[in-house]
């Protein structure tokens, strides 16, 4: 059953973002990590040093493990961002932070 | 009760001090028991950062114990190594403005007669050691004995290597006592542990264990807070801060110092600590402290305005009136030895203590002269006390 008839909630209309380019349809309210996971998405940032998949991890913004790069920032965490239309999220690679290498 | 276990040492607490004591008495022969309420590094040895610092000690006895500990930390980081995250990256102490590098060459000055080794950096040196540095300050110090360690790591290492019995989650509530009043061992809720000496490593608390044993030892906390950044690739390179930072260290006011002490980690965030005030054990989050570190933070890297705080920690370093730790028997109790009252400095002191507690629980002649850390010193000090005690 679909979980929003099981609360019987009558949604605004689905808003798009993109995930790696590729079009995903959220709901109004719905963080991005929510949008992710309802389009089938668990990971997006691989780990720092063994290049593991990581997406959501707690949900409520206290692991920081649901790291990615939201409209050019990385490191945000996508359990707490709502999802507006036209975001972009891209798949972070470690710290996604290698321009201030030096 | 469960049967006594004899043991040579029961060390109480189980942070980075009472693990050091543990590693060096158990090389030295001795079977040693650790008691922890808690979980090791539970205490502030989980709540700080782990600077191995000789560069913001004036000369006396607390350099003489930091000099001794950096050669003890390099001797552990051969067994260690990076399991503790050793890190021998220097310290970088940079003048922010023209004045500031007087105090500094006269600084250093004392401390290289001591045996610290400090190396003048001017102006247009300073970038080329910390490419993200602020433009336009006026020179520095290079210190390279200046390490870094994880605490936690440190501590549960040490603990491991020690090979001592740990019996964690048990609170000690009283002492054992012998003909003369000696002490002979702890009570627990669930035991007693039996031995000819006890070690009080219980930091911010030692004060409270002291008195089980009817002895009076004023350790005080003094809070501190740390950010912590998001993952960064190395962008600092040293353990950099601002000349300010050993004035507030040395101060014995009560009211909130801060200068900002920045530094990267292997796993990726950059530190900024500490903060320092009195203000009892209050644990409520200050914001306008923690502005204030990220304000100094990013006065020396202007890069870091860039980059997200995620969180941010506060822990309660364990001060003694005087800045200096309690080290050795406790001449008022036979039995009794105390390592405790490190202030912001006790995972650096961390083997050097256990080092000198071990000497004398084995009536051995130790590295230094411990007469500065008498833990009875306080005796009659009622009025010292009063002065610097809590506002
Ligand atoms: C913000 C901050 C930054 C810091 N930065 C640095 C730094 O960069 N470099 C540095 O060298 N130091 C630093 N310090 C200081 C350092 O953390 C402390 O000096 C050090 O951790 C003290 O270690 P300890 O083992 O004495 O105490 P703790 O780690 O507190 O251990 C004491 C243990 O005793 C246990 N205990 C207490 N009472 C009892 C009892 N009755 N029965 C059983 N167990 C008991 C406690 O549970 C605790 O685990 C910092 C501190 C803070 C707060
Ligand atoms: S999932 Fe834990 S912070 Fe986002």
């Amino acid at each position: 059953m679909d979980p929003l008839d099981l609360v019987g909630a009558e949604p605004g209309p689905a808003r798009t973002i993109l995930f790696d380019g590729r079009a995903v349809s959220a709901l109004p309210g719905q963080t991005l990590a929510a949008a992710l996971w309802a389009d089938g998405v668990l990971a997006w940032r691989t780990t720092r040093r063994g290049g593991r998949p990581r997406g959501a991890f707690c949900g409520i913004g206290q692991c920081f493990d649901c790291l990615a790069t939201v409209n050019g920032r990385p490191n945000q965490r996508l359990c707490l961002l709502p999802a507006e239309h036209g975001d972009t999220v891209t798949t972070q690679e470690g710290h996604g932070r290698a321009d201030l290498e030096v | 009760m469960l049967k006594r276990t004899p043991y040579d040492v029961v060390v109480v607490g189980a942070g980075v001090v009472g693990a050091a004591c543990a590693y060096y008495a158990a090389r030295s022969g001795l079977k040693v028991a650790v008691v922890d309420r808690g979980p090791v590094a539970g205490g502030t040895t989980g709540a700080g950062e782990g600077n191995l610092l000789v560069s913001d000690k004036e000369p006396g006895p607390e350099l003489d114990l930091a000099l001794l500990s950096t050669r003890l930390w390099r001797e552990l980081a051969e067994e260690f190594g990076a399991r503790v995250e050793y890190e021998p990256k220097g310290g970088l102490v940079v003048a922010t403005r023209p004045a500031g590098t007087d105090l500094l060459h006269g600084l250093a000055a004392q401390q290289r007669a001591v045996g610290v080794e400090a190396l003048p950096v001017a102006a247009d040196e300073l970038r080329t050691l910390e490419p993200h540095l602020a433009e336009g300050l006026p020179g520095g110090y290079l210190y390279p004995q200046d390490a870094q360690v994880q605490p936690a790591l440190a501590a549960a290492h040490l603990l491991r290597a020690s090979g001592a019995d740990r019996y964690l989650g048990e609170a000690v509530t009283g002492l054992l006592r012998g003909p003369g009043g000696s002490v002979t061992g702890v009570v627990t809720g669930r035991r007693e542990l039996a031995a000819p000496a006890v070690v009080n490593a219980a930091g911010t608390w030692g004060g409270e264990l002291a008195a089980l044993a009817g002895v009076r030892l004023p350790v005080l906390p003094r809070r501190g807070f740390v950010l912590v950044t998001e993952p960064l690739p190395r962008i600092v390179r040293h353990k950099v801060y601002a000349a300010d930072y050993v004035a507030d260290v040395a101060s014995g006011s009560a009211d909130l110092q801060s200068s900002a002490v920045v530094e990267g980690t292997p796993a990726g965030p950059v530190l900024i600590g500490a903060s320092r005030e009195r203000v009892g054990f209050d644990r409520t989050l200050d914001p306008g402290v923690l502005h204030r570190l990220a304000a100094q933070a990013a006065a020396l890297f202007p890069v870091l305005r860039t980059v997200q705080v995620q969180r941010a920690y506060r822990g309660f370093r364990p001060y003694l009136p005087d800045h200096l730790p309690a080290i050795g028997p406790d001449a008022r109790v036979p039995g009794l030895h105390h390592a405790c009252g490190h202030e912001g400095a006790g995972i650096g002191l961390a083997p050097a203590t256990g080092l000198l507690v071990s000497r004398r629980l084995l009536g051995e002649e130790p590295e230094l002269d411990l007469a500065p850390f008498r833990p009875e010193r306080f005796e009659g000090a009622e009025r010292l006390e009063d002065a610097e005690g809590e506002s």
